[in-house]
């Protein structure tokens, strides 16, 4: 007979195993259930989108509503495309939402905040917005500042 | 002149015929002979030698890596007003990078090379031969239970390793150091993924899993069967072992995580 404390040993990694992977999804990476509503895609253009980058949140009124999953540069307008994923739970937006890129913090990531507006219509699937706002750029503030200050005296 | 450029052919081919005799093995041992079925009862035997007797050393310096990353994150996050970022910083480098690696290493180290030594010691007993004299394949009855259970240990070893890591950053960063823990849990929540980061890394680990055993019984079941040459082939599996996982960490970090 094979030993029962063997075997009662090796049960006990495995399940010492399982309840890790159950500790790393639920606290340290806070899986939830959210994602199984699915998700819809939109995008926005903008002029600059300096310093975002792909998986960045997107946020309205600062609750997380999903995530960013492409950038692309786009010769038309000479701008830039962000494509966006959108939760399914969050799919009341009006048509007339803008975007803008906001930072967290002073020197925190950017993300993308969603304004809802007043049109009765709602954005679905495959929607551009194009009321935006660029991210800021701490060098082009700065040479703002200085000719404003030039001009001044 | 000639002479040189045979040896350097010489070391080639004497190099691939090693590669190819250590697939054969694996190949074999893995799908070959009647049985398909590995026995399970051998595995489980060898998931306690390679795997809940190296709890211990993969608990305890889960615990201080973790812990030490909490001290070093912390001093560092102070100088930008950030500390509350140490429960990212802590988890991400863990699940990415530190929790499949070190595991692998400590790993390779304690179980590796332990796989070396007994495979080879059988083999230099001849006890591999008189199992062949009675009809039984040594490589379905030792190489190919302690390959799976390599490979499946190392995995379970290091989620054991991350989540013990986590909780070491929190006792430092938290407990004392003075982090607020809800911005800690919070930030470290928002940024850690679970697609993205903690099953990239037990993909990490599983293809560490593989190479690291694989080197090891293949080392083990391919020395010469004298004492010299069985230190030799358990220095070379925590070696080759090693070289191995830190390469092949950077090719996969690339492919995984290099999209920017």
């Amino acid at each position: 007979m094979y030993s029962r404390r063997m075997e009662i040993s090796v049960g006990f990694f495995v399940l010492l195993g399982a309840l890790c992977l159950g500790f790393l999804a639920l606290e340290v990476s806070g899986l939830t259930q959210t994602r199984d509503t699915g998700s819809y895609q939109i995008s926005a253009r903008f002029d600059n989108v300096a310093g975002l980058t792909s998986r960045a949140k997107v946020s309205a009124a600062g609750v997380t509503v999903g995530r960013v999953t492409g950038i692309r540069y786009d010769a038309q307008t000479a701008g830039a495309i962000v494509d966006m994923e959108i939760s399914n739970a969050f799919n009341e937006f009006s048509l007339d939402t803008s975007a803008s890129i906001l930072t967290a913090g002073l020197l925190g990531e950017k993300y993308i905040g969603l304004m809802t507006g007043g049109d009765p219509d709602l954005l679905t699937d495959g929607d551009i917005i194009f009321d935006t706002q660029s991210s800021i750029v701490l060098e082009e503030l700065i040479g703002k500042f200085l000719l404003n200050m030039g001009s001044d005296q | 002149m000639m002479n040189r450029i045979q040896s350097i052919g010489r070391a080639t081919l004497a190099q691939l015929s090693d590669l190819g005799r250590a697939t054969l093995i694996l190949v074999q041992a893995v799908f070959g002979g009647s049985r398909v079925g590995v026995s399970w009862r051998l595995t489980l035997d060898q998931i306690h030698v390679v795997g809940v007797l190296s709890l211990s050393i993969i608990l305890v310096s889960g615990l201080f890596i973790g812990m030490v990353l909490g001290l070093q994150g912390y001093t560092i996050l102070r100088d930008y007003g950030s500390e509350q970022a140490l429960g990212q910083m802590v988890a991400l480098s863990l699940t990415r990078e530190l929790g499949p690696v070190v595991t692998a290493l400590l790993f390779a180290g304690r179980a590796g090379s332990a796989l070396t030594a007994e495979i080879g010691l059988m083999k230099a007993t001849e006890q591999l031969a008189s199992l062949e004299m009675i009809g039984v394949d040594p490589l379905k009855r030792v190489v190919a239970p302690r390959f799976w259970a390599g490979v499946i240990s190392l995995p379970i070893l290091s989620l054991i390793f991350v989540s013990v890591g986590c909780l070491g950053g929190a006792l430092v960063g938290v407990s004392w150091l003075g982090v607020d823990a809800g911005s800690f849990w919070a930030n470290m929540q928002a940024s850690v993924d679970f697609y993205h980061d903690v099953c990239n890394g037990i993909i990490k680990s599983v293809v560490f899993a593989v190479v690291v055993t694989w080197i090891a019984v293949f080392q083990g079941y391919d020395l010469i069967p004298t004492s010299e040459g069985i230190a030799r082939a358990t220095t070379r599996t925590v070696v080759y072992a090693s070289l191995a996982v830190l390469g092949l960490d950077f090719f996969l970090t690339a492919v995984m995580f290099g999209e920017v």
